[in-house]
């Protein structure tokens, strides 16, 4: 084979490995969409929704796809074809081939098709468009406030008087009699964004400019998100969970973080540590001094799975840790580390520990 | 042959003192010298950037890495970002626009020579400004370093309250200077491009190259103006107290992201049109055919400049827009790939019916459409708002984004650099050293940016220094490192190759590809002057009514 | 020079979008009801350096030094007496009713698109006064009229800009 054949198969050997790539990269995303099994999410893809907002959007997507598929394939055939019928044989590499400078008619034809593509697209979209960020609120909705922080998210249900952070409970929405969730977007320094891929698209938290979203999930469990707005050194770890209880559990847990903060004669020294260092300048616990609302409200710290957004499991060791060396679990966070003795530091976390 | 760098070898043959050929190449106002200078200052930044890039994937190759810490990681992708648009692609860009508009014009230079130069410095002081703040940035507070704010530097993020320090102020300062030497070098290519074209060439009869870079320098013109306008607003509220976009006094912070991103859009095609420029100069030569709709080609262009001005809220679908304006800007980005879609098939159709020689320009230029397509695809995928408000902020964007300016604009890059290099050099480069670049940087590029789709599928965000486990993030970050190794490898065999044909390449010649422009009717290098004798044109491919007489283009158009 | 112009206008439209957006935004602070005073006759001043510019330039092409750089210095001395009325105005707005830059965000979006129009008009004087002294020495005839013309273009823009500045902050801002 002569060096320009060779080259030329070369050629024809990129365009099927570009082939083969994309195929091989259709096989990993259809890998990877496969259904978990119910009640458990830990993988938060967006084509797997499970609440309307999520939904229309992956039904969009599934529309836009086959328009950019098709685009695809035909550009993509072309440009295979072109390569291989018109590449230049050693016999007539002394000729030029015929000078086209143009034609009307075809560029024509390749103008009008996309705009029409483009007048499709774009009423596909405003539909979608309109229907989600204009739904209207029923007055079965569950009402939350989130307020974004540098690293940690504070939920508020003003309806049922009562402040959480991080983990967020809304109950399942039969779709018969939808009760969604609507949240109204804060933010108490820089921008952040709520994203829960299979629950709704995200939507930014900015200061100074109230936001909204809604979600209507149609499945319990557990569903998995995090910030999605660069906020900081640890925007990384400011982790989204997001717990849809039946409607009973949903209104137990409710109930159960109405309840004032446990009084527990027996942790009253871990009680006095939290009340006379700083810890209270930037933590609440109903019933005690403290009402600082810069950290996380830890009335019912024990109700939650995890500490400090999601970047660690809530158990005794990483509480202690979390108090003495914040540092070992979220380096950059504005947690400072206490400098407490080993006494007050055992002291407090056993008092934290029965804040259920 | 008379030419810069012969001189230089006879000089040194001779015992010029180094010091000499130093400060001719500093004081220099010649637009071939000022556009090497901007093409080396591009290379150098590449691999700084690179580097950046390949310590941001090393630490993301597994979940809870500790390669680098939160706040380097943080500073690494935004010093890649900045550099890479600012002090890579943009000099590179303006690198070859220097040195081959005046030649394809015919003309003798650039018409402000020393603003060209000064210029150049300018940029060149914002780039050494940038990395200074590693060195510079603690400032008062014993805070800060290189910034790391992210490339957009979004408010209020960039306030003294959340940026301590002096690392917000060196991006700032940095980029306004640089933006200075932008526009001035954008006033000196539509002068140029206005008033020096040679005798007979009109506008009609101009290279695409020259059209091109017309248009990107109007461009420049308008877009990057309101980044400078945002910046002294920043630096208003940091210094002087001033309110613009503190959020406690009432101030906007989408008002920042408004004005970066009315520069920040338009900027981005800044970046593409040259590209677009070099295909169109490339893909005839080695179809052995005109460009295919010449006049069109110059219309769509003029259209994505124009419209590209009106779609810069895509960026910002998720920051609570209204509807109305969501719908405005998911159409105005979809109608921007209606041009964009026309230019792709008109290359198509310039290949059509032609024999076409797989050199490695044309290899890149093969590549470049392929990914470029795919590219603009996942473009209008983003431009679907209710998809985007899944898709931003997540590693899709940062696949799609890859996708055009590596696979795009690098691959483009990388043709113009094989095919000028002759002209600039007088060597041939080696073909082999060539081909090996390019599979390599191809399998390394799609190993990379084909699969770091899934991750923003899978709800992966970005600028994240580390990622939990179980996510199905594992995996897919790990190839995407793998990938990002063998294009750093492609890339020491591109700077190998450069550097070993420079001294062993062979004689190029004038016109080593048989193409129809004026830089190839003169000498390679070319001397000082450019033309012996200021050439006359009749057509847009003088050197093929020169070879083809019996059939000029002039008789067709 | 048009190139450049257009250049700066985007940076001044993006200030003029910034003070039109804040308008009644502030939230304390003297508003521009109460403390602005309309700036007819600096206004005057400006925009009459316009005219007088003009003139001068076209003594210039006709060869008529001693008309041209009369005419010249009066545009610098419109132009001074523009500035020192500014500088009269902030004076008053600072020492009397306390509005700096950080006081509010009228006072920021004032200061700032004011500002950034008086450092055009400072740089404009200067570029001015080196040609006023050329001129002086000698040095300034027919043959440089088609460069005075641009340094006039660019004067022109100047107080093309005041125009909309005038408009936005005097009149609809409040």
């Amino acid at each position: 084979m002569t060096n320009e054949h060779k080259t030329e198969w070369k050629a024809v050997a990129a365009r099927v490995t570009g082939i083969l790539v994309i195929l091989t990269g259709v096989l990993l995303a259809v890998r990877v969409c496969v259904a978990s099994p119910p009640g458990d999410h830990p993988i938060p893809s967006i084509f797997e929704p499970h609440s309307t907002p999520a939904e229309s959007i992956r039904h969009l997507s599934h529309f836009v796809l086959g328009i950019t598929g098709l685009i695809f394939l035909v550009v993509f055939s072309l440009l295979s074809y072109v390569v291989v019928k018109f590449r230049n044989r050693v016999a007539d590499s002394k000729r030029e081939p015929a000078q086209v400078y143009g034609s009307t008619q075809i560029e024509l034809a390749w103008t009008i098709i996309p705009i029409l593509i483009v007048v499709v697209l774009f009423l596909a979209t405003a539909r979608v468009i309109h229907a989600i960020q204009d739904a209207p609120e029923p007055a079965e909705a569950v009402e939350v406030t989130a307020i974004g922080h540098q690293f940690w998210w504070e939920f508020r249900y003003p309806r049922f008087g009562i402040v959480t952070a991080n983990e967020l409970h809304v109950p399942v929405s039969d779709p018969a009699h939808p009760t969604p969730t609507f949240l109204k977007l804060l933010s108490a320094d820089t921008d952040h964004s709520f994203w829960v891929p299979q629950l709704a698209g995200k939507t930014d938290l900015i200061p100074n400019h109230p936001n909204e979203t809604w979600l209507d999930p149609h499945e319990m469990g557990l569903f998995l998100g995090q910030c999605a707005q660069y906020c900081g050194t640890q925007h990384a770890k400011m982790l989204l969970r997001v717990y849809v209880d039946t409607p009973e559990d949903f209104n137990s847990w409710v109930r159960a973080q109405q309840q004032p903060a446990n009084q527990d004669e027996k942790q009253a020294a871990g009680r006095h540590v939290f009340e006379t260092t700083a810890c209270l300048n930037c933590h609440a616990i109903g019933g005690t001094n403290g009402t600082g609302r810069f950290g996380p409200d830890l009335t019912h710290l024990m109700s939650r799975h995890t500490l400090a957004s999601g970047a660690a499991e809530n158990t005794s060791e990483n509480l202690r840790l979390w108090i003495e060396k914040p540092e070992a679990i979220k380096p950059g966070s504005l947690m400072p580390a206490m400098q407490l003795t080993d006494a007050d530091s055992d002291a407090l976390v056993r008092y934290l520990e029965t804040l259920k | 042959m008379s030419s810069d760098a012969m001189a230089i070898r006879t000089a040194e043959a001779s015992g010029k003192p180094w010091v000499e050929t130093l400060h001719e190449w500093v004081t220099t106002v010649d637009h071939k010298r000022l556009g090497i200078l901007y093409i080396l200052y591009a290379l150098v930044f590449l691999v700084i950037a690179g580097l950046e890039a390949i310590i941001i994937r090393i630490q993301l190759m597994r979940p809870h890495n500790d390669f680098v810490s939160p706040q380097v990681f943080n500073r690494m992708f935004t010093m890649h970002g900045t550099t890479m648009i600012f002090f890579v692609v943009i000099p590179v860009l303006f690198g070859f626009a220097n040195y081959l508009v005046p030649l394809m014009i015919g003309s003798r230079d650039m018409a402000f020579p020393r603003l060209n130069a000064f210029s150049f410095w300018l940029t060149a002081l914002g780039g050494f400004l940038l990395y200074f703040s590693f060195v510079g940035g603690s400032g008062l507070y014993g805070a800060g370093n290189a910034p790391d704010v992210g490339w957009w530097a979004y408010a209020p993020l960039t306030s003294r309250a959340f940026s301590p320090g002096h690392s917000s102020d060196y991006w700032t300062v940095a980029l306004l200077v640089s933006g200075f030497g932008s526009i001035g070098t954008a006033i000196n290519i539509i002068a140029t491009i206005i008033s020096m074209r040679c005798p007979g060439m009109t506008l009609s009869r101009m290279p695409l190259f020259a059209w091109l870079n017309l248009i990107m320098a109007g461009m420049v013109i308008l877009a990057i103006s309101p980044l400078t306008a945002a910046q002294v607003m920043l630096s208003v509220d940091r210094y002087l107290g001033g309110h613009f976009f503190d959020t406690q006094a009432g101030g906007s912070a989408t008002l920042w992201m408004h004005f970066f991103w009315i520069f920040g859009h338009p900027e981005v095609y800044v970046l593409v049109i040259p590209a677009f420029a070099f295909a169109s100069e490339i893909i005839p030569v080695f179809s052995r055919k005109p460009i295919f709709g010449y006049p069109v080609m110059v219309g769509a262009t003029a259209s994505i400049g124009f419209l590209s001005l009106s779609v810069w809220a895509h960026h910002m679908f998720t920051i609570g827009m209204n509807s109305y304006a969501n719908s405005f800007f998911a159409i105005t980005t979809f109608a921007v790939g209606v041009p964009t879609g026309i230019k792709i098939f008109n290359w198509l159709g310039t290949m059509w019916g032609g024999r076409i020689q797989f050199k490695t320009p044309m290899l890149f230029c093969i590549a470049f459409l392929f990914q470029f397509l795919i590219a603009g695809l996942t473009g209008i995928m983003l431009g679907t708002a209710p998809f985007n408000w899944q898709l931003s902020g997540s590693y899709f964007v940062v696949a799609h984004f890859h996708y055009v300016i590596v696979g795009g604009i690098l691959f483009a890059l990388f043709a113009a650099f094989y095919y000028w290099y002759p002209k600039i050099t007088g060597r041939m480069f080696n073909e082999t050293l060539g081909k090996l670049h390019f599979w390599l940087f191809l399998i390394g590029f799609h190993l990379t940016f084909d699969v770091m789709h899934f991750p923003g599928i899978l709800g992966m965000p970005r600028r994240i220094y580390t990622y939990e486990p179980g996510r199905g993030w594992d995996t897919l970050n790990f190839l995407v490192t793998i990938g990002a190794f063998v294009q750093g490898i492609a890339i020491l065999v591109f700077v190998v190759n450069l550097i070993v044909s420079y001294f062993r390449g062979a004689k190029a010649g004038n016109d080593p590809w048989d193409a129809w422009t004026l830089e190839w009717s003169t000498s390679s290098p070319p001397p000082t002057y450019n033309f012996a004798s200021v050439p006359t044109v009749a057509s847009r491919r003088p050197l093929w009514d020169r070879k083809h007489p019996e059939d000029p283009d002039s008789r067709y158009e | 020079m048009a190139s450049l112009i257009f250049a700066e206008s985007a940076i001044f439209t993006i200030f003029v979008v910034a003070y039109l957006f804040y308008v009644g935004k502030s939230l304390t602070g003297p508003t521009p009801r109460e403390v602005l005073e309309t700036p007819i006759f600096y206004t005057i001043c400006l925009l009459s350096s316009s005219l007088t510019i003009h003139f001068a330039s076209r003594s210039l092409e006709r060869g008529n030094r001693a008309v041209f750089l009369g005419l010249w210095f009066l545009t610098i001395v419109l132009g001074g007496l523009f500035l020192f009325g500014t500088g009269q105005e902030w004076h008053r707005l600072i020492y009397e009713h306390g509005l700096t830059i950080s006081t509010n965000l009228f006072g920021t979006t004032y200061y700032s698109l004011v500002g950034l129009h008086a450092t055009h008009v400072t740089l404009g004087l200067l570029m001015l006064g080196i040609v006023l002294l050329f001129g002086l020495a000698g040095r300034v005839g027919r043959e440089q009229s088609a460069r005075v013309d641009v340094l006039a273009m660019y004067w022109h823009f100047v107080d093309a800009v005041w125009v909309v500045v005038f408009t936005v902050v005097y009149v609809l801002g409040r």
